[in-house]
């Protein structure tokens, strides 16, 4: 097929590029008439810069991140959309062996219960401060990410004040593990490889995972310069074709080992293939020689993982007014409410007769097992998609969620 | 206000561009120039230099961190914006072809800063020109050296002259559409598996 349309995507050396790395890579963009241009990049804020320039036409992004650009949040920001979401979960909380230690005096076992292992955590940050000891220091990857938000919903559902009580500090991903080792933080929250290899080499414990603190949660998204999305609806709507495909094949167990293969190539991820396994398969090393399997602990296609429902966005931005980072106004909800596109999704996968879920939003944490739903076309399963505290957020009320949210 | 009043912090791990570029301000009337090259400690560091303009390289993995720390203004007494205006596209677009960031003082006025960016952006450039040559002129050290290896392959099997034997390797650059430095490559490892032609 002749190229009919040129794209320049940006990508961030982390496994859920994988959607976008194989479109390119397996053949996925090239049956669409697309030259898809992939460049890796060093930080969170170059993609954003290079997004805002025009560098890049769309980009591998943080699902907060967006919004954050279009709230006007960041330094050069600009109007960015989110047409395709690049799968759920992926992401663990890991900590140190010495807090692992103190977490197992106060109860934790090594079983990934968030709550089990968050009382443990809370009891253990209290022991401290009551002892004056230095608070603890927790990493994530950026304040506008999953990371950040999960982290502290996690702890502040736990009883623990996220900025009282700990401090939490930005640490590009693939610097976690030696940040870790090195005794400059004592914890993290971060996507794989990561994880896994802070357990591989011997000076990290996974105490629970994304997957069971919100099951079914978005994580990175395909982020374009909206302006970009306006004057290329046809090179948009190829795009998104491709990453479907894409992300089918990356979601099939009979790919997991190409797959694997890709991803550890020094263009990409440039670590060993062995290390990519866990996320594929969700057979997690937790250290200490504990193996557990997480069910749906990342999806790159399943359970509609690829629809950018506007209920992820608005729970982040729920999350943003929680944490001080914007306040909450009609304006910037309706920003909020404008940044993720599923009318776009739907428009350019119609012609591919897949199954389509009929609503943009849907009430999360209400789904409590995997649920078939009414969908155009084929069948869809989505779900669960339960909070590990049972609440559960409406995004039509949005106020009481917020309020409910508000510190005493 | 002279321009030696403001304090300008650059942050590179590349130490050779991190020197040309100190040179240039100062060289431009700058006397309050620090330069970093490890951001290990780097909020306290900040905290002490107090700066009123923060060039970083955009390779460095550490911006999404350097940012959240201006943004919650703890070490930095005042928020730190990129770049003084965003109306000025052009100069952002150049900033960030070269390959560098910058971060101001809030309220600092443009035709203070601006200079200082101009500078950054033309010694990054500068940088990547040199480097660009350095690196041109040791692959056509590399290639002199592989056509030099191909030329004795050809001399000693096929006992031709230095000459004839470069004639040679040239016919067939052009008759294949391909340099003459691939063409001895190729020759080079082929007699590599071939057998120890060259004493191996």
């Amino acid at each position: 097929m002749s190229v009919a349309h040129q794209i320049t995507a940006g990508f961030m050396p982390l496994f859920d590029s994988a959607v976008l790395v194989a479109a390119g890579e397996m053949g996925f963009a090239a049956r669409e008439g697309i030259e898809l241009k992939l460049h890796r990049e060093t930080s969170w804020a170059n993609i954003r810069d290079r997004i805002a320039i025009g560098h890049f036409d769309v980009a591998h992004m943080l699902g907060p991140m967006p919004l954050a650009c279009s709230l006007g949040l960041t330094p050069l920001a600009s109007e960015t959309i989110v047409p395709f979401s690049l799968g759920l979960g992926g992401n663990c909380v890991t900590v140190s062996n010495a807090v692992w230690q103190g977490m197992a005096a106060h109860g934790a076992a090594p079983d990934l219960d968030p709550a089990r292992a968050g009382a443990a955590l809370g009891a253990l940050i209290r022991e401290r401060t009551g002892a004056v000891r230095e608070p603890l220091r927790f990493a994530v990857v950026h304040p506008h990410s999953g990371h950040n938000y999960e982290l502290r919903y996690w702890l502040a559902a736990c009883g623990v004040d996220p900025d009282r009580d700990i401090e939490i500090v930005i640490v590009p991903p693939p610097f976690m593990a030696d940040a870790l080792a090195a005794g400059r933080i004592d914890g993290y929250c971060v996507g794989e490889p990561w994880n896994s290899a802070a357990v591989a080499a011997g000076t990290g414990r996974i105490v629970t995972v994304k997957a069971l603190l919100w099951r079914n949660s978005p994580e990175k998204v395909i982020g374009v310069r909206k302006m970009w999305a306006e004057e290329n609806p046809d090179a948009l709507a190829a795009l998104l074709r491709a990453l479907h495909h894409s992300a089918r094949w990356c979601q099939d167990p009979a790919n997991r080992g190409e797959l694997a293969a890709l991803m550890a190539r020094p263009a990409f991820l440039g670590q060993p293939e062995a290390i990519q396994m866990p996320v594929l398969t969700g057979q997690l090393q937790l250290g200490g020689g504990v193996e557990r399997r997480v069910e749906d602990f990342f999806l790159p296609f399943d359970k509609a993982a690829n629809f950018p429902w506007k209920s992820h966005a608005l729970w982040f931005y729920t999350q943003m007014v929680r944490w001080g980072q914007l306040p909450h106004t009609p304006q910037n909800l309706a920003i909020a409410r404008d940044c993720y596109r599923p009318d776009l999704y739907r428009s350019a996968l119609k012609p591919l007769g897949v199954a389509l879920p009929g609503a943009n939003a849907k009430v999360e944490g209400a789904l409590k097992v995997a649920t078939p739903v009414g969908s155009a076309g084929a069948s869809l399963v989505l779900g669960p998609d339960g909070f590990f505290d049972g609440q559960i957020f409406d995004p039509d009320r949005i106020d009481a969620y917020i309020d409910g949210q508000r510190r005493a | 206000m002279s321009a030696g009043s403001l304090t300008i912090l650059v942050i590179d791990e590349n130490r050779i561009r991190a020197s040309i570029i100190e040179a240039g301000l100062r060289d431009a009337g700058h006397r309050h120039v620090t330069v970093i090259h490890d951001v290990a400690g780097i909020a306290r560091r900040i905290a002490e230099i107090e700066p009123d303009v923060i060039v970083i390289d955009l390779e460095n993995p550490n911006r999404d961190m350097l940012e959240n720390m201006f943004q919650l203004s703890r070490a930095v007494k005042r928020p730190i914006a990129m770049f003084v205006d965003r109306s000025d596209q052009a100069s952002i677009e150049a900033a960030v072809d070269a390959g560098v960031s910058a971060y101001v003082v809030d309220g600092l006025k443009k035709e203070r800063i601006k200079p200082i960016l101009d500078m950054a952006i033309s010694r990054f450039n500068a940088f990547s020109r040199m480097a660009r040559e350095l690196e041109e002129a040791r692959s056509e050290l590399e290639n002199r050296k592989v056509i030099d290896r191909a030329k004795g392959i050809l001399m000693k099997s096929r006992g031709l002259s230095e000459e004839a034997a470069y004639a040679l390797l040239r016919k067939t650059a052009m008759n294949q559409n391909r340099k003459i430095a691939d063409i001895a490559q190729s020759l080079v490892t082929a007699a590599g598996l071939l057998g120890p032609l060259e004493g191996e």
